[in-house]
């Protein structure tokens, strides 16, 4: 029996974030693909709370919450480090993770899927986090300085996913002349040789995006 | 005087805000505690140490502000690591504690709000509903967690504790104004026993408001809203 199993979802990013951590460290785990119209019992039984993916189950013992389980990889495994040794650093990186998942995720996302006036406000909000990212990113490679932390592999949904969902709405939010370093930073990572084995392919991507949006 | 290198944005009432001084007072940090009035213009001072999201608290050290409240908690845990450690040492109890205290703060205190907005009794009826799900499923955490001792964090008071004991004020407040009794000795012993442990442990009794203060509050606040919006 693996010791390390990841129940996940191929278009999830919170998955996509977890695998990325696992490989970072060069964690060797099993895969298990999870139909989330029908999810299967293990994954229900890993996390009857909120039912969801991703789900790292570890010499038998699940954690749930991407970000929890991050932080759980990070502790566990040695390997490069995906958050910063310095407390402060941490806490930062911590901060910039929940601004992603909590303020910029839920505004993108109706911007996307919002019709009308909901729908601009939504817009105009998320313009207005971005220059904070936007800010972040002044004078870094990564958020995480010369490598891939944390706070890259959180803010992939933004790099990766939110490009297909825009250039199928035809909304221009993320665009270079607003935002140049947060575009040179999506260029950066999306084409990282480590990353870019780890992406979904762009077609399987825009075909799941005309179902869900 | 010389300033503290330590000082936290607050409000009294704020359970994110009273978890953080439990924090400081676990591990008897030295500190200012500048309270932020609640019903004023926000200060000066917190608009620039919080830009984004202008709200307490925020742990100001050595100059360098750190927001939201469990990202405090634990910075501060990091930092001051010869005192009692708030957080667990083994990396799977770590993450139980960081999933117990996300949970209560993203699923079960939002459903807390709702009572407040529900407009009629069978409304209130369905979120009293959810919320006690969500006490019986804490019930069970703190079984887990506290493996029989006295707290979640077992003989000394931890994270969960902090997390889920700076409501406690405000669970008393619900049940003043008409809603459910949470921490029922019936349906929740475990956590029934716990709150009254919590309530008089050294450390945190005085930092947790009397829930008449915190009524007379939530009074004011709620006429001073209704006269705005009148």
């Amino acid at each position: 029996m693996a010791e390390v199993k990841l129940f996940g979802c191929w278009y999830s990013p919170f998955s996509r974030r977890v695998e990325m951590a696992l490989k970072l460290k060069g964690v060797e785990y099993e895969y298990i693909e999870e139909d989330l119209s029908n999810k299967s019992h293990l994954l229900l039984k890993y996390n009857p709370i909120h039912q969801k993916v991703p789900v790292l189950l570890h010499n038998g013992k699940p954690i749930a919450e991407s970000s929890v389980i991050i932080e759980y990889i990070d502790e566990t495994w040695e390997g490069p480090s995906i958050l910063p040794k310095d407390p402060y650093e941490r806490a930062m990186a911590r901060f910039w993770v929940k601004f992603i998942d909590e303020k910029c995720a839920v505004a993108m996302w109706k911007a996307c899927s919002s019709p009308g006036e909901e729908g601009e406000k939504a817009k105009e909000e998320a313009s207005q986090l971005l220059k904070f990212l936007e800010e972040e990113l002044k004078g870094k490679k990564f958020f995480g300085g010369d490598n891939i932390g944390l706070v890259d592999i959180s803010a992939n949904f933004i790099g990766y996913w939110f490009g297909f969902a825009q250039e199928l709405k035809g909304l221009e939010l993320l665009t270079k002349e607003k935002y140049p370093n947060f575009c040179e930073w999506v260029d950066e990572y999306v084409n990282n040789n480590f990353v870019k084995e780890n992406l979904p392919l762009k077609d399987k991507m825009i075909e799941i995006f005309k179902t869900l949006a | 005087m010389a300033p503290s290198d330590v000082q936290l944005l607050g409000s009294w009432a704020s359970p994110f805000s009273i978890r953080v001084q439990m924090g400081l007072k676990l591990k008897s940090i030295e500190h200012e505690f500048i309270e932020e009035n609640f019903l004023s213009n926000k200060s000066d001072l917190l608009l620039k140490a919080n830009p984004i999201h202008k709200k307490v608290p925020v742990l100001i050290h050595s100059q360098k502000p750190i927001c939201e409240s469990l990202l405090i908690v634990e910075y501060i845990d990091e930092v001051w690591t010869d005192g009692p450690s708030i957080l667990p040492s083994d990396p799977y109890e770590r993450a139980t504690a960081r999933f117990w205290t996300t949970y209560i703060d993203q699923t079960w205190f939002p459903i807390m709000k709702e009572l407040e907005k529900a407009a009629n009794d069978e409304a209130k009826a369905t979120v009293i509903g959810k919320v006690i799900e969500c006490v019986v499923l804490l019930e069970a955490a703190f079984e887990k967690c506290s493996k029989g001792k006295s707290f979640f964090g077992g003989d000394n008071v931890g994270y969960i504790d902090i997390v889920l004991g700076s409501y406690l004020g405000w669970i008393k407040v619900t049940e003043l104004v008409g809603g459910p009794n949470l921490l029922d000795g019936t349906r929740t012993p475990g956590l029934a026993g716990w709150a009254e442990r919590f309530l008089s442990h050294n450390v945190v009794k005085d930092v947790v408001p009397e829930p008449n203060k915190l009524l007379e509050f939530y009074m004011m606040v709620k006429a001073a809203r209704a006269s705005s919006s009148a």
